[in-house]
């Protein structure tokens, strides 16, 4: 550590505190909306506190990150500084590998052991006499209680908008390094370019996404109640999926900076930070396309 | 801030269990009915683990880490403020399901599925958001202790040369990352389950209940060390100091929390002997369940050689860092006993565990977090505490322990099972006995109040090192210390 300097320590801030309430709100809202709506009562009230919640969620977000950028502008933050948000990104991705790998987890759990074990096999086989005559297969298209949860129809095959999807992300993580390297080399242009192009094959993949679940529902009956498959199938694609629009919608904010001209060749942590998200998001697509859809 | 709110959690968590001891303290059902008890159970194993202990080490992080390593503050101040104002709205919310329609959450604090998901009551939902908002805190938290650490520590303070106090919490705040944020899938799997219609944990569409203890405890058994590697590094600056000697064998200090904590992500299902784990599974978990017990056997072995021919004194602090050795140890020997698959079959549920874990937890975590306290409080107030007082909360709580917990022991041998708000006739003395202590143990924790209340107004200024054989970055700044205090970074040799 031969080159720290003086740290900068931020003024108090009150934005640690309406996150808070925001997000409190926010989820005892949502909460409500559950539960009162479970028990068949009214949810406006529980609504309306879900919208106020995220509404101060915007205006945090809008506040905090307004004032981090202003210092940044400003020069305040130091080289070191700039390292701690480095570990701090870094580690926060890791956090999220491992929140997608508990449902990855559970999908080999359930593959590997749980379905063979129904269906009668290997020494824990005995659980088979639950549901006699029921089959272990992958996909489970016939769950062992229909009547509980009937199964899917048929399910998505790889080949189709998956693949397409897959080519789409692929390409993204392309564009988005090609972004980066214009942006290193000072070509702001370039950089408007690539990083527009990264934010449309988002979009795209968003879109095909959505087509794909309607699809899902509508013709295959392929729904989060139909048993084991769908709710694997939901839960992985699911939460990709809203990781996607949140590297998009950041990588959107990155190309309003770039427009609005905030970033330098060497000093663009923001729009690094970004560019990570997005190639990790890639990453958890490659092994959802191998694992959920091929295999 | 993280302190006091640790404390206001471990007084309400602990009223709960007086609540518990209370009901128990004769069979039959006198003071409560049984669905209150079981909620009592639960809520009082969450708020102990995530409202009490758990914030109690972040504070001591928070305080300890910049001035040990010669930092102005944590790297990122802001988040760190934000994942403490988590904390009270998290438990708000926890608390709050109380008065809910249905109750609070009565499945214990482990919430197997499908006691939780099909016969959980309503208010689970919101038990569950709770747990998010808690894992968010610890997220950010562990994410800024590591920041701090990797990035600010004053030029000339390499990785082994760093405080073990700073070693363990780096090797946590990894721990919290890698697991919290399982923990949050499986709530999320349970929020599925109960309110959209998956089956993750319902066999008849395929999924499974045992695949929720998986999850669970993939990221239980390493959230237990979470509440005990801080403490060992604690206690490894308070008996150096007390012993007046160097602490024997650093590096290998380092290595055994480091090998602690890589084990700990491999003996989760030795939480689950008796569910039907195959065979094979149940060899390698017992092994590698009983592999920890040989890093652990190292530090408590220097621990001990740091005393043997020390010129020893014993201030509350190493009374009480003393006392975690010892009693520590019990509770690892009690763990091994039931890392034995086989033996584990009679044990599993009964009382036996409840035992174990409240002698790796009450003098381990919590005999830690308080031999913290007042090793640092000169530091912090700038104030000498009470001795005398200190003492006697040591002795009283050291006593309302073992009376509390020693007797779960015996009980759980004969059998009685955990979790039960009755019992059969023949465990009545031992759970008279256990009662009492706990009454003791209970009652003696505001005497800790008292002290330290009285130490943060005033006493006997305290001098810069009040200790005579610590060492240290944080002894060479005044006390109390300066707000921001290294706001230039010292030079370490
Ligand atoms: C040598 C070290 C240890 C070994 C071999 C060990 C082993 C075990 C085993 C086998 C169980 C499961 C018993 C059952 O449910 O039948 C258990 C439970 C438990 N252990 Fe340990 N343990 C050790 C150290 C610790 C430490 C350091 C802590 C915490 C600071 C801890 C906290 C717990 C808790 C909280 C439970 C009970 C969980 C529950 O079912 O509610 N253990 N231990
Ligand atoms: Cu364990």
């Amino acid at each position: 550590m031969a080159e720290n300097q003086t740290y900068y320590v931020p003024e108090q801030s009150k934005w640690p505190i309406v996150a808070t309430i925001g997000l409190g709100v926010t989820l005892y809202g949502l909460a409500s909306i559950l539960v009162n709506g479970g028990r068949g009562e009214s949810t406006t009230g529980a609504w309306v506190m879900f919208m106020v919640g995220a509404l101060i969620m915007a205006y945090m977000l809008f506040g905090w990150f307004g004032s981090v950028i202003r210092e940044s502008r400003a020069g305040l933050y130091s080289a070191q500084m700039d390292r701690s948000f480095r570990w701090g990104m870094s580690w926060f991705i890791f956090s999220e590998v491992m929140f997608f790998a508990a449902f990855f987890g559970a999908l080999f759990y359930v593959r590997m052991f749980a379905v063979p074990w129904l269906g009668g096999e290997g020494d824990k086989g005995s659980s088979a006499m639950l549901w006699e005559g029921f089959q272990a297969t992958w996909p489970l298209v016939q769950n062992p209680d229909p009547e509980a949860y009937p199964g899917p129809r048929e399910v998505i095959g790889p080949w189709g908008l998956p693949l397409i999807n897959t080519l789409l992300l692929v390409s993204s993580s392309f564009t988005v390094t090609v972004a980066h390297h214009a942006l290193k080399a000072g070509h702001r242009h370039t950089v408007k370019v690539w990083l527009g192009a990264t934010i449309v094959l988002g979009l795209s993949f968003l879109v095909l996404q959505a087509e794909e679940y309607v699809h899902a529902y509508q013709e295959l009956d392929l729904t989060l109640q139909s048993g084991i498959y769908g709710s694997t199938f939901f839960m992985l694609t699911g939460f990709h999926g809203a990781h996607v629009t949140l590297g998009t919608l950041m990588l959107f904010i990155m190309l309003v900076r770039v427009f609005k001209g905030h970033f330098t060749a060497d000093n663009h942590f923001g729009f690094e930070a970004a560019a990570w998200y997005w190639h990790f998001v890639d990453v958890v697509w490659l092994a959802l396309f191998v694992f959920v859809y091929i295999l | 801030m993280y302190l006091v709110f640790s404390f206001t959690m471990f007084l309400l968590g602990g009223s709960m269990a007086m609540v518990i001891r209370a009901e128990l303290f004769q069979p039959g059902l006198q003071i409560v009915q049984p669905e209150f008890f079981n909620q009592m159970t639960t809520m009082h194993g969450l708020i102990m683990v995530f409202g009490a202990v758990m914030p109690a080490f972040v504070g001591l992080a928070n305080w300890m880490i910049p001035l040990m390593i010669g930092a102005p503050d944590m790297a990122l101040p802001r988040m760190n403020n934000w994942s403490f104002w988590l904390l009270p709205c998290a438990f708000l919310i926890l608390v709050s399901t109380l008065f809910m329609e249905g109750g609070a959450p009565n499945f214990g604090w482990t919430f197997y599925a499908p006691l939780s998901t099909t016969y959980g009551p309503p208010s689970t939902t919101f038990f569950i958001f709770a747990i998010h908002i808690m894992g968010i805190s610890s997220i950010m938290g562990a994410i800024n202790v590591i920041a701090t650490i990797l990035n600010l520590r004053a030029p000339g303070m390499t990785l082994m040369k760093m405080p073990l106090f700073v070693w363990t919490w780096l090797i946590t705040a990894f721990l919290l990352i890698a697991v919290m944020p399982v923990l949050a899938g499986v709530v999320t799997m349970m929020l599925m389950d109960i309110n959209f219609g998956t089956s993750f944990f319902d066999a008849s569409g395929g999924g499974d209940p045992v695949l929720f203890q998986h999850v669970f405890w993939f990221f239980g058994h390493p959230e237990v060390y979470i509440m005990i590697l801080p403490a060992f590094g604690a206690i490894s600056h308070i008996i150096p100091a007390f012993s007046r000697k160097p602490l024997f064998g650093y590096a290998s200090m380092v290595y055994a929390v480091g090998a602690i904590a890589l084990l700990s992500f491999i003996v989760w299902a030795h939480h689950m002997f008796t569910v039907g784990v195959p065979l094979a599974g149940q060899l390698f978990f017992m092994y590698a369940t009983m592999l920890i017990a040989v890093p652990t056997g190292v530090k408590v072995f220097n621990w001990v050689a740091t005393m043997f021919r020390g010129s020893l004194s014993f201030e509350a602090p190493m009374l009480f860092a003393v006392a975690f050795v010892i009693l520590f140890t019990i509770g690892g020997f009690s763990g091994l006993m039931l890392a034995i698959a086989p033996s584990d079959f009679q044990y599993h549920d009964t009382y036996f565990v409840v035992a174990h874990f409240h002698y790796v937890l009450v003098p381990g975590a919590i005999f830690g977090i308080f031999a913290a306290a007042y090793f640092w409080l000169p530091k912090w107030t700038g104030h000498m505490y009470d001795e005398a007082l200190a003492k006697t909360h040591f002795w009283l709580s050291f006593i309302g322990m073992n009376l509390a917990f020693f007797p779960m022991h015996f009980l759980g041998l004969a059998g009685m099972p955990r979790r039960i708000p009755d019992y059969a006739l023949q465990f009545a003395d031992f759970n008279m006995i256990s009662s009492i202590g706990a009454f003791m143990f209970g009652a003696t924790q505001l005497l800790f109040l008292l002290i330290v209340v009285r130490c943060v107004r005033g006493g006997e200024p305290a001098p810069a090192k009040p200790w005579e054989g610590a060492e240290g970055l944080e002894w060479t700044v005044p006390s109390p210390a300066p707000y921001h205090t290294f706001s230039t970074p010292p030079e370490v040799k």
